[in-house]
């Protein structure tokens, strides 16, 4: 008698753990990811832009923005040594090449002394500039001036 | 007796030498001497050649430390080390010259590193690298201001480029560095290790020094003579 009772519990309860598992099985595989394509294979994925740098002179988004730099820095080196910027951008050279010369706020120490070569200050030119691509914002930005 | 005057007479070892070489052959035949002749050359020059190309690699380069712990570990990373054509430069592609000649003069002027680095170990270690760094840039920077950047234009070549395709600022510059007859070197340096402190001053000097010695031609005109000519 008793057998039979855990048989039976056994039959109902088997299938439908089998059931249970199948269908939870099935909701999750709607959500994962099917193929590494991500799309079913007739369908036309499209590859994705190559963002570049916008060119030219960027027009500042508030009165204190740094100004934009509109080329690539990547290769650039800016370390205790050497800045590779200052090659065109200082007052020195910024003639022969063509480039906008920094401000002159940047030849001032911290005393407000007007210096010959770029402050130290302001060597790392990186902290506030950014090179300037052509791509949609990776994250919402809710930033306004204060201006 | 018959010893002792033939111990006098026996010439020194340079003269026997010559003599064993000055004899003609006796049994060889000719052409077989030929041949023989032509295999050890064969070898002698295969050999040499072989351990020139040797030397030209960079395995070679970078099994001494002072070239694989700062030199090489600055270009990894570099667009002649990593880029998205998968075409890679090499130590020796940029620092010896490809023209036989050259190559051979550069050779025969790199013992003196093998010098530095067995007797006075002068950059033996990162500071004293670093203390040098300007002195040896120098010298890279003289080379290939002299022969016109000889090494760059294996690959790169004024002629061949498209302006078009390259930034604004590149190409304008490209045609100004044309226009005025500048080579690579004269805007890249540094573009495969660190720069040193003030190394654009010390560029500038490195042309100035090369213009006074006569090794090249000034690019550009005296101020005076271009106003001279603007008058006219």
């Amino acid at each position: 008698m008793r057998k039979l009772g855990i048989l039976g519990v056994l039959t109902i309860a088997v299938p439908l753990a089998a059931g249970g598992i199948a269908l939870a099985q099935q909701a999750a595989d709607n959500d994962r990811v099917q193929t590494l394509r991500g799309a079913p294979i007739d369908e036309h994925v499209a590859v994705e832009d190559i963002f570049r740098p916008n060119e030219g002179r960027v027009s500042r988004n508030y009165r204190q923005q740094p100004p934009l730099i509109p080329h690539k820095t990547q290769q650039y080196q800016i370390d205790l040594a050497a800045n590779e910027c200052l090659s065109c951008h200082d007052w020195t050279n910024a003639g022969d090449r063509g480039a906008p010369t920094l401000s002159m706020t940047h030849y001032l120490d911290r005393d407000g002394q007007q210096l010959d070569s770029v402050s130290g200050t302001r060597w790392f030119c990186n902290q506030c500039h950014v090179p300037q691509v052509n791509a949609p914002a990776l994250v919402e930005n809710t930033f306004e001036a204060s201006n | 007796m018959a010893d002792i005057e033939n111990q006098a007479k026996k010439p020194g070892l340079l003269k026997r030498l010559w003599r064993f070489i000055a004899r003609p052959s006796v049994s060889l035949s000719v052409g077989f001497l030929t041949f023989c002749g032509i295999v050890i050359g064969v070898l002698f020059w295969g050999g040499f050649h072989w351990a020139l190309e040797m030397t030209n690699t960079e395995p070679f380069c970078i099994s001494c430390h002072e070239m694989r712990d700062n030199v090489f570990a600055e270009y990894q990373g570099t667009v002649h080390q990593n880029n998205s054509s998968g075409v890679r430069a090499t130590c020796p592609d940029c620092h010896v010259p490809k023209e036989w000649g050259p190559k051979l003069a550069r050779k025969i002027a790199a013992t003196k590193e093998l010098y530095g680095h067995f007797v006075t170990r002068s950059i033996w270690t990162e500071e004293k690298f670093k203390d040098q760094r300007i002195h040896l840039a120098s010298n890279e920077w003289a080379r290939m201001k002299k022969t016109d950047s000889q090494e760059c234009r294996n690959c790169h070549a004024f002629d061949y480029m498209d302006f078009t395709q390259q930034e604004n600022r590149a190409a304008k510059n490209h045609q100004k560095a044309l226009d005025d007859g500048l080579t690579c070197i004269d805007c890249h340096q540094g573009i495969a290790h660190d720069l040193p402190p003030n190394y654009l001053e010390a560029y500038r000097g490195v042309v100035a020094d090369l213009i006074a010695n006569g090794d090249i031609e000034p690019q550009q005109r005296d101020i005076e003579e271009a106003k001279a000519a603007i008058k006219e």
